[in-house]
C-alpha cells in the first residue's frame, strides 16, 4: 500500500521547510510551488496537469486566506489537499448497474495494464456482493489470453464465456455480442468483457474496441491503466477516451512504489473518475478508489478508513468483544492468542495494513522485510500445545517444551521466546485494555493530526494511530486489531493510546516498532 | 496527441520550435516541456537544457536548426556511452529475462528466439513463470512461432528455479546453443519475489555462467523505471535493458536516466506485437526517431 509514497515523501519534505515559518512571503510560496512542481513531475504527473495545478495552488496561496491564517504552512497544505481531491474526483463513485440485467462492463487499456487479472478481481468482488458475474474472453489477440481468463475465472468462481480459442482466431466483436445473449439466457446479471490490450495510436485496433463497445452497449467502460505509466498517460487516456469513451478508470499495480501521478493526470485530463484500485496479484487485492483518502495518503495522513473497513469485514465482532473482556480480566490465553492471530491473517497481508497507517512511509523498507511466515510459525508452536498448556502456560516445563518444539518443527528457545513474549503481551494488554477503553469514544478525528510522517520522531504505536479513528463504532475493533499486534513496547503504548493529549499527532511507527512486532509474532 | 506518422518521436512536439527563425525564451521553455513530456524526468531535462544553453552560448548561434542538431548529438552521446552488444558466445548461453508485471517479457522472448533462430542458432525457452495463469501456454505459443523448443514445468506451481535448472540441463544434454528463461513478472517492491529471482540465478549459476540478464522495461513507464532497474540490478544482476512498446505514443525518455544512473546498456528494442518486431539497440537510430 505504499501508493503515492514517493510523492508523499517529496511533499512532506517541502512542507517541512514551510512548517517552521510563522509567515509566508511571496518568495517562500514561489519556492514551495517550484518544489511541488518538481515533486509532481518526478511522480509522473503529466506536464499540463502540473502547470495547471501549481498555478491554482500559487494563486490561492498568495491570496488573503493564507497570509492572514494563523499557520500559513498548514494552510498551504490544506490548499494542496483540496486541489488534489478536486482533481481526483472529489467523491467516490460506484459501479452503475443496469436497470435490467445483465449489467455489461467492458475493460479496455494498453497491453500489460492488467485487464485480465482485473476481470477476475472484479468478478470475485461482485460475486461477494451477491451478483452472478460472467467473464467474456474477447481478447483473441495475445497468445493464450483466453486460457488465462479461464484460469482466473475459475479462481474467482465465475463462469467464462469463451467460444473462440484466441491466438488470433475469431472475431472479438461477435464474441462480445453473443456473450450478451448467452448471459440473458443463463441469467448472469453482470457481464465483464475482457478485451485485448491495444495502443492508443493503433487506429485499427481502436476501431475494433469501438465496435465492441457498440455491439455490447456497456453500462460501464473501465479504462485500466498501470500506475507506473509516465507522461504518456495523457496521450493514451485521450486516445482511449476518443476511441471507446470510457466511463471510469481503474488504477492497477498500485502496490508497487510507483508514484502514481497517472491517477492525477488521467482524472484531470479526461474528467472521468477513478473508481477502483488494484493492489496486488491475488484476486482479493482490489478495492474501491476513494479520492479523498488518496489525497490524504499523498499528504501522508494515512489511509485509516480503508484499514478500518478491512478490519470490520474480517473481524468477528462477537469474538472481539469476548477477547476484549479477557484482556481486561487477564484471562487471555494462548488459545485466544491463536484465534486472534488467525483472524488477523484473514484480514490479508499485514504488510498492506501497516502501509495504510499514517507516517508509514518511513518504514516501507522494513515493511518489505517483514516476514509474514513468522505468524505461521508461531501458529505452529501454539498448535503443538495441548489445550491445557494453551490455557495455563504455567504448566510448560522443560520436557513439555521439548515436545512442543519437536511437534512444531522449531527449537526450544523459540518456544521459550514465544511464551515469554506472550506473558509480556498479556500483561501489557491488560494495562492497555483497562486504561484505554473508556477513553476511546473521546478520540479526536485523525485529520487534524498533522503530518506525522515528516517528523516521525514521536514513537506512537501502530495501535495508537489505528485507534485514533473517528468512526466510533469501528474503534473497538480497530483497537483490538491493533492491540494484538504491537508486542512488548507496553510502556509507551499507554501514551500512544491517549492520542488526544499528544496534541493529536499521528506519529510514525518506527522501524524499531516493526522489529518488535516482528519479534512478537515470531522469533 | 499521438502523432501517427512518427508514432514515437518528439518530432511533433519539437516541430513548431525548430521552424522558428531564432532561438528565444519560448524555445527553451518548449524544449523543456517537450523533454518532460517524453519522460526524461526533471533532472535529466534540466541537465540537457543547461548543457544546450551552454553550447548555444559558446557557439553563439541563434539558429534553431543548430539547436536541434546539438540536441540530437547530446542525446546520442549520452546514449552511446555504453556498449549495446549482447554477449552470447558461451554454449549454452543462458539468458534470464526479468521485469515487472505486464512489460512484455514473454513476448520479448518469443521475438528474441525468432531472431536467434533466424541467425541459425538453436534455442530453448524455459517457462519459469509458473505463477501467472496460462503464462506457460502463452510462452509455448510464442516458442512455436519462434521455432524454439520449450521446457515446461512438470507440475502446477513448480519452483521456478527448478524449471530453470531443467531447461539448462536439457540444453547441455541436447547441445542447444541458447537458453532463454522466462520469469514471472514481479514488482520490485516485493522482496520475497525478488529473492526468488536471486535464487533462480544462483541455481543456474551452479550449472553454468549466465550470459545475460535482461531487464524488460515498458516504454510507457515513467520515472518509476529507474526504481525498477535499481531493484532488479541489486537482486538479479541485470546486464542489459530491453525497451518494449516503443510503437506506442510513449517516448521512453526515462531510459537515458536509467542507463546513466545504473551503467547498464540498452540492448534490445521491441516495437510491436509481430514476431519480427525486435531489433538491436542503436543510439543513432533511437535518437533519430526520438528527435526526428
Amino acid at each position: 500500500m505504499a501508493t503515492f509514497s514517493s510523492l508523499t515523501d517529496r511533499l512532506s519534505d517541502t512542507f517541512k521547510n514551510l512548517r517552521g515559518k510563522g509567515k509566508l512571503t511571496p518568495a517562500d510560496i514561489d519556492g514551495t510551488v517550484r518544489e511541488i512542481r518538481r515533486a509532481l513531475l518526478d511522480a509522473d504527473v503529466a506536464l499540463e496537469v502540473v502547470k495547471d495545478f501549481t498555478g491554482k495552488v500559487r494563486e490561492r496561496a498568495l491570496g488573503d486566506e493564507v497570509s492572514k491564517a494563523l499557520n500559513p504552512a498548514q494552510q498551504v497544505v490544506q490548499i494542496v489537499n483540496d486541489e488534489l481531491i478536486a482533481i481526483l474526483g472529489g467523491e467516490a463513485r460506484r459501479i452503475r448497474f443496469a436497470k435490467t440485467a445483465p449489467t455489461v462492463i467492458m475493460l479496455a487499456g494498453l497491453q500489460g495494464a492488467g485487464k485480465t487479472t482485473l476481470a477476475g478481481k472484479l468478478a470475485k468482488w461482485l460475486a461477494k456482493d451477491g451478483h452472478t458475474p460472467m467473464l467474456v474472453a474477447a481478447d483473441l489477440q495475445r497468445p493464450n489470453a483466453v486460457t488465462q481468463l479461464q484460469v482466473v475465472g475459475e479462481q474467482a468462481g465465475a463462469h467464462v464465456f469463451a467460444p473462440e480459442p484466441g491466438n488470433g482466431v475469431g472475431n472479438p466483436v461477435r464474441v462480445a455480442k453473443d456473450a450478451i445473449k448467452y448471459a440473458q439466457d443463463k441469467q448472469y446479471d453482470v457481464v465483464i468483457v475482457d478485451t485485448a490490450g491495444r495502443l492508443g495510436v493503433d487506429a485499427e485496433l481502436m476501431k475494433q474496441a469501438a465496435d465492441i463497445r457498440r455491439a455490447v452497449d456497456p453500462d460501464e467502460v473501465l479504462f485500466v491503466i498501470d500506475a507506473m505509466i509516465g507522461q504518456d498517460a495523457v496521450a493514451t487516456a485521450k486516445a482511449f477516451q476518443q476511441g471507446v469513451d470510457f466511463t471510469a478508470v481503474v488504477l492497477s499495480k498500485l502496490d508497487g512504489d510507483a508514484r502514481g501521478g497517472a491517477a492525477l493526470s488521467v482524472a484531470s485530463v479526461t474528467g472521468r473518475p477513478i473508481i477502483f484500485a488494484s493492489t496486488g496479484e491475488s484476486l482479493d487485492d482490489f478495492e474501491p478508489f476513494y479520492p479523498d483518502r488518496m489525497a490524504s495518503r499523498i499528504l501522508d495522513l494515512g489511509d485509516i478508513l480503508t484499514l478500518i473497513e478491512q478490519a470490520q469485514q474480517h473481524f468477528d465482532e462477537e469474538e472481539t468483544r469476548k477477547v476484549a473482556e479477557k484482556f481486561a480480566t487477564a484471562t487471555f490465553t494462548l488459545e485466544d492468542f491463536l484465534s486472534q492471530m488467525q483472524q488477523l491473517k484473514n484480514m490479508g497481508s499485514i504488510k498492506n495494513m501497516l502501509g495504510m497507517l499514517p507516517g508509514a512511509k518511513g518504514m516501507r523498507e522494513q515493511l518489505d522485510n517483514f516476514d509474514e511466515s513468522e505468524i505461521t510459525r508461531t501458529e505452529a508452536i501454539i498448535q503443538s500445545m495441548t489445550l491445557q498448556e494453551r490455557r495455563t502456560p504455567k504448566v510448560l516445563n522443560g520436557s513439555r517444551r521439548v515436545r512442543i518444539a519437536r511437534g512444531s518443527g522449531s527449537t526450544v528457545s523459540e518456544v521459550n521466546a514465544l511464551v515469554n513474549r506472550f506473558e509480556q503481551a498479556a500483561k501489557m494488554m491488560k494495562t492497555v485494555a483497562k486504561g484505554q477503553m473508556p477513553q476511546m469514544p473521546g478520540m479526536g478525528p485523525i485529520p487534524g493530526a498533522g503530518f506525522g510522517g515528516g517528523r516521525g520522531k514521536q514513537v506512537t504505536k501502530k495501535k495508537g494511530s489505528k485507534s485514533g479513528n473517528p468512526a466510533k463504532r469501528a474503534s473497538e475493533n480497530a483497537a483490538l486489531a491493533a492491540g494484538l499486534k504491537p508486542g512488548e513496547p507496553a510502556a509507551p503504548t499507554g501514551s500512544g493510546f491517549g492520542l488526544g493529549k499528544g496534541k493529536g499527532a499521528a506519529a510514525a511507527p518506527t522501524g524499531d516498532d516493526l522489529e518488535t512486532l516482528q519479534k512478537f509474532l515470531g522469533r | 496527441m499521438a502523432d501517427r506518422s512518427t508514432p514515437w518521436s518528439l518530432g511533433g512536439a519539437l516541430r513548431g520550435m525548430f521552424t522558428k527563425p531564432t532561438i528565444d525564451d519560448d524555445t527553451w521553455e518548449d524544449l523543456e516541456d517537450a523533454l518532460i513530456r517524453a519522460d526524461f524526468g526533471p533532472t535529466i531535462t534540466e541537465e540537457v537544457v543547461a548543457h544546450l544553453r551552454e553550447q548555444v552560448r559558446r557557439f553563439s548561434t541563434t539558429d534553431p536548426v543548430d539547436l536541434k542538431r546539438m540536441l540530437r548529438e547530446t542525446l546520442e552521446e549520452r546514449l552511446a556511452r555504453l556498449n549495446p552488444t549482447l554477449t552470447l558466445s558461451a554454449r549454452p548461453a543462458v539468458v534470464l529475462v526479468v521485469g515487472v508485471n505486464g512489460v512484455g517479457k514473454t513476448t520479448t522472448i518469443g521475438k528474441f528466439s525468432k531472431f536467434l533462430v533466424g541467425h541459425g542458432r538453436t534455442v530453448i525457452v524455459g517457462a519459469a513463470d509458473t505463477f501467472r495463469a496460462a503464462a506457460v501456454d502463452q510462452l509455448a505459443t510464442w516458442a512455436e512461432r519462434g521455432g524454439a523448443s520449450i521446457q515446461r514445468p512438470q507440475q502446477q506451481g513448480q519452483d521456478p528455479a527448478s524449471v530453470a535448472y531443467q531447461t539448462v540441463e536439457r540444453a547441455q544434454r541436447e547441445g542447444i546453443d541458447i537458453v532463454l528463461i522466462d520469469t514471472a513478472g514481479r514488482l520490485q517492491t516485493k522482496s520475497g519475489l525478488m529473492d526468488e529471482l536471486t535464487k533462480i540465478k544462483r541455481v543456474v549459476e551452479k550449472q553454468t555462467d549466465i550470459a545475460e540478464v535482461l531487464l524488460v522495461l515498458d516504454a510507457t513507464t515513467g520515472q518509476n523505471g529507474l526504481a525498477q532497474a535499481e531493484a532488479f540490478i541489486q537482486h538479479a544482476g541485470v546486464t542489459g535493458l530491453v525497451i518494449t512498446k516503443l510503437d506506442g505514443s510513449a517516448k521512453g525518455g526515462f531510459v537515458i536516466a536509467v542507463q546513466e544512473r545504473t551503467g547498464i546498456p540498452i540492448k534490445l528494442v521491441g516495437q510491436g506485437e509481430g514476431i519480427g518486431d525486435l531489433t538491436g539497440f542503436t543510439p543513432h537510430v533511437f535518437v533519430q526517431n526520438l528527435v526526428g
